[in-house]
């Protein structure tokens, strides 16, 4: 860190205030799975707080024991120096512990005054007393500088503000503590500007507020401190102002700025990086584009995830996509496949108008999709090996409707021999198999359609070693024989190791193409974190 | 030790407890193991069965019918009506007019996302007074028609019609479970609806397509009832059809979740059903205690199919 000393000068200066919540060695097991593992956290009054990492970092599993949702396994929990220990979140919310989630937890069909007072409506011989509902709503907002008529039903509001009232509504609870998690993604940049009016607002009151965010641009802008997970564990807390942005990513992802070092991939056990980037890349190296790319995609959009996201891709390369979580690589995935499809920008396939509205579309035209998540939009669990290894290529196996059996057994045998699927038989359940085989069997799902452009998003997230490396090893031989591939890895050495081109992107734009010889881990992180290398 | 390993799954059970039944019928009830009331047997099980198969399809892709019996009523009304005049056109009429319904409740399903349950309701209340207002304002019909008759009592050699319609439409949802490509996708949209959507599977296509089969079939079932009582009743025909169909299909072991589909134990679960109907009649036992034992029966069926951790 460049700026040491001007961290601990800061680190002083607001230390002064008293911890108003203080978590200390939190664990949390699911399973053998640890979600957290001894993780400390201490949260000022007055102070916006950052809570950033990477996915699996543990960041929903510790907003969730401060507010009640789970019950930690060990660990201790004071707020102003009482010990607690939430069974509910209304009993988090009663002490004064308020979370404020992504989809709004309110009733859309009720008025905004009816909303925030749910559950303790202001009552007379009885009854609701409506023009105290109604005043102490309209005292509320005023206070909180919102012009909000607290008569109208909240879903007439626009997200934003209806967010806001979630936040009254926190407040009039009287939370000193509030988690706001992602509370941007689904606002305009006008409406996140008042939400940081109001938010700073808080702060002055004194309220201590948790932000968690994935984009950057937000938290140097409201937040003081951040404290950064990893795989469960605390990597540090810090103050943000002074604090550079290369810094911060280096940390989410567990990388030293110093010492970015080469890995060893499947990708690199077959063909030496430079090796595999030539042998993708026949027209030369660094010299301008061959005439006409596989895809071309120019400034797809859609709402804020996807801003402006422009890309080629060309026969016989594997370009990566690299990016933070929330970045918009999964979005552009999805945008290319046509499962979300972008609102705005245009795409050419082989030099044709490709705009897919649904994956039927882009699969005719020649597009697979290996999918993020494999259990939950992958595998049919209950079918076996065979059924599911043919989905995509149905159309391919069938006449009048009717699939036949010998072609299918065909292409189900030659792929489970080529990709090497252990499964006791083609009929096995595929949820029987390890991850590893499962993944395998999806892989085998896009490449029995014999596609021309392949997707792979996260391909070797969650399996084994063996595994990983023969599907790194695969792909790397499918482009020699002119597919053309785009790979989502948070892997960085993947991309380094697996790809020609790395296209970077950041808060839903592309920010940096690198190729050949500039792609290195160094380069990609330094793309990330909108820093100049 | 996972002992649900060693137990057989839901299929084995129907069939065993059927064998069962069917052995115990046989020694100690009189009169159970004759080539009549063999016949009677499958004769009584074949509007059920027709149901049921359609229904299999349905709740294979996580979703259920409540509307058959209504739209047996439609057909079996419209067939009635139109029967004197021309039985060709009537046959067409009660089965496009049946199917309609069917394309109704897949479209609406699929298309608004409105829920299953919530849809074939309303064209089971719905559905029940078009029937009545078909069959001029909810008289009984009666068809005096000997062709039209054949359907619900004729016979191929020993074998009653509506037996044989009922086994070409089981070899027939057979193949389409285990050959065809909508079999497949049937299967993939209840298993998971995402990863379906996602493998190119026309997941609004397929579910609009099982509930026009399901209507199809229930049509079937209708005109074959009318016909063999000589008389279509709108108020009547088909009345709590549903719920046998359903329960035929969870006792055969296809999970109401969605994902699996058992025709053979769809088979097997309404042949049980109704062999407990017919061997209790004929024991002289009260009504009530057969749909105490269908009751007991649809439980452990429920229970042995519970979701298990993946």
């Amino acid at each position: 860190m460049s700026s040491r000393s001007a961290l601990a000068r800061d680190d002083i200066a607001t230390s002064a205030r008293p911890a108003l919540l203080r978590m200390e060695r939190i664990t949390k097991r699911f399973g053998a799975a640890v979600a957290l593992n001894a993780v400390d956290f201490e949260l000022r009054a007055g102070e916006v707080h950052a809570l950033v990492g990477e996915n699996g970092a543990g960041k929903s599993t510790l907003v969730k024991i401060m507010t009640g949702a789970y019950h930690r396994d060990a660990g201790d929990v004071w707020l102003d120096g009482a010990p607690v220990d939430f069974d509910t979140p209304a009993e988090a919310q009663a002490t004064g512990v308020y979370a404020v989630h992504q989809e709004i937890h309110l009733l859309g069909k009720r008025t905004v005054a009816e909303n925030v007072f749910l559950g303790r409506e202001p009552r007379r011989w009885g009854f609701i007393d409506w023009s105290r509902m109604h005043a102490d709503a309209t005292t509320l907002f005023a206070d909180l500088g919102l012009e909000i008529d607290p008569r109208v039903v909240l879903s007439t509001l626009s997200l934003a503000r209806q967010q806001m009232v979630a936040i009254a509504r926190g407040v009039s609870l009287g939370a000193r503590v509030l988690v706001l998690d992602e509370p941007t993604s689904s606002l305009s940049d006008r409406e996140t500007e008042i939400l940081f009016e109001l938010i700073r607002l808080l702060k002055a009151q004194g309220t201590a507020i948790v932000y968690i965010s994935h984009r950057f641009s937000e938290l140097y802008a409201v937040c003081d401190r951040v404290t950064v997970l990893r795989d469960g564990a605390l990597v540090t807390t810090c103050a943000l102002k002074g604090l550079e942005r290369l810094d911060l990513v280096c940390l989410m992802l567990g990388k030293s700025r110093e010492a970015l070092r080469a890995g060893t991939t499947g990708f690199a056990s077959v063909v030496t990086p430079s090796e595999a980037r030539s042998f993708s890349r026949p027209e030369g190296s660094e010299g301008p584009a061959p005439a006409e790319p596989l895809l071309r995609a120019e400034s797809l959009g859609r709402g804020t995830y996807l801003r402006d996201v422009s890309f080629d891709v060309r026969r016989g390369e594997i370009l990566g996509l690299a990016g933070l979580l929330g970045s918009g690589r999964t979005e552009t995935a999805r945008a290319v496949f046509g499962s979300t499809p972008a609102d705005s920008g245009t795409m050419r396939l082989e030099g044709a108008r490709f705009s897919p509205h649904s994956p039927v579309d882009a699969i005719r035209a020649g597009v697979g999709y290996l999918s993020e998540d494999r259990k939950a939009d992958g595998i049919i669990p209950d079918l076996s090996v065979r059924e599911n290894l043919t989905l995509a290529a149905l159309p391919l196996l069938t006449k009048y409707g009717v699939v036949s059996r010998r072609r299918q057994m065909e292409v189900v045998d030659r792929f489970m021999a080529r990709l090497g699927i252990k499964a006791t038989s083609a009929e096995q359940r595929i949820r029987d198999l390890s991850g590893g085989n499962q993944q395998k069997v999806l892989l085998a799902r896009w490449l029995c359609m014999t596609p021309k452009l392949l997707i792979l998003d996260e391909p070797t997230r969650g399996i084994d070693i063996g595994a990983k490396g023969e599907i790194q090893h695969l792909v790397q031989e499918l482009t020699a024989s002119g597919l053309g591939v785009i790979m989502i890895s948070s892997e960085i050495e993947e991309l380094v190791e697996g790809c020609a081109r790395v296209v970077v992107l950041r808060e839903g734009r592309d920010v940096a193409e690198l190729r050949g010889s500039e792609i290195s881990e160094r380069a990609i992180i330094h793309a990330m974190a909108e820093s100049s290398a | 030790m996972n002992w649900r390993r060693v137990v057989p799954g839901p299929e084995y059970a129907v069939v065993a407890s059927l064998v069962f039944l069917v052995v115990a019928n046989s020694v100690f009830t009189p009169n159970f193991a004759s080539t009549g009331n063999l016949w009677n047997v499958l004769l009584q099980v074949s509007p059920v069965m027709l149901c049921a198969l359609g229904m299999t399809l349905v709740i294979a892709t996580g979703g259920v019918d409540l509307s058959v019996g209504s739209t047996m009523a439609i057909a079996g009304a419209i067939a009635g009506v139109l029967v004197e005049r021309s039985m060709a056109l009537a046959l067409v009429a009660a089965a496009i007019g049946a199917t309609f319904v069917g394309v109704l409740n897949g479209t609406l399903i699929a298309a608004l996302r409105v829920q299953p349950i919530v849809v074939t309701l309303a064209t089971l209340i719905a559905g029940r007074g078009l029937a009545q207002i078909i069959s001029h304002d909810g008289q009984l019909v009666t068809i005096d028609v000997p062709a039209f008759m054949t359907i619900g009592r004729g016979h191929v050699g020993p074998i009653p019609l509506p037996v044989l319609i009922a086994l070409a439409a089981v070899v027939a949802s057979m193949f389409v479970v285990r050959s065809t490509a909508l079999g497949r996708h049937v299967l993939a949209v209840g298993g998971n609806p995402a990863a379906a959507r996602l493998a190119g599977v026309p997941v609004r296509l397929t579910i609009a397509t099982v509930y026009a089969a399901s209507a199809a079939l229930s049509a079937i079932a209708g005109v074959i009832i009318a016909a063999r009582l000589g008389a279509s009743d709108a108020a009547k025909l088909g009345q709590n059809m549903e719920l046998d169909a359903i329960a035929a299909v969870v006792v055969g072991g296809t999970a109401l979740a969605g994902g699996r589909a058992s025709i053979g134990g769809t088979v097997a679960g309404a042949l049980l059903m109704q062999v407990i109907a017919t061997s209790f009649n004929m024991l002289l036992v009260p009504y009530a205690w057969s749909l105490a034992l269908k009751a007991g029966i649809i439980l452990v069926a429920v229970y042995l199919q519970r979701p298990r951790r993946v």
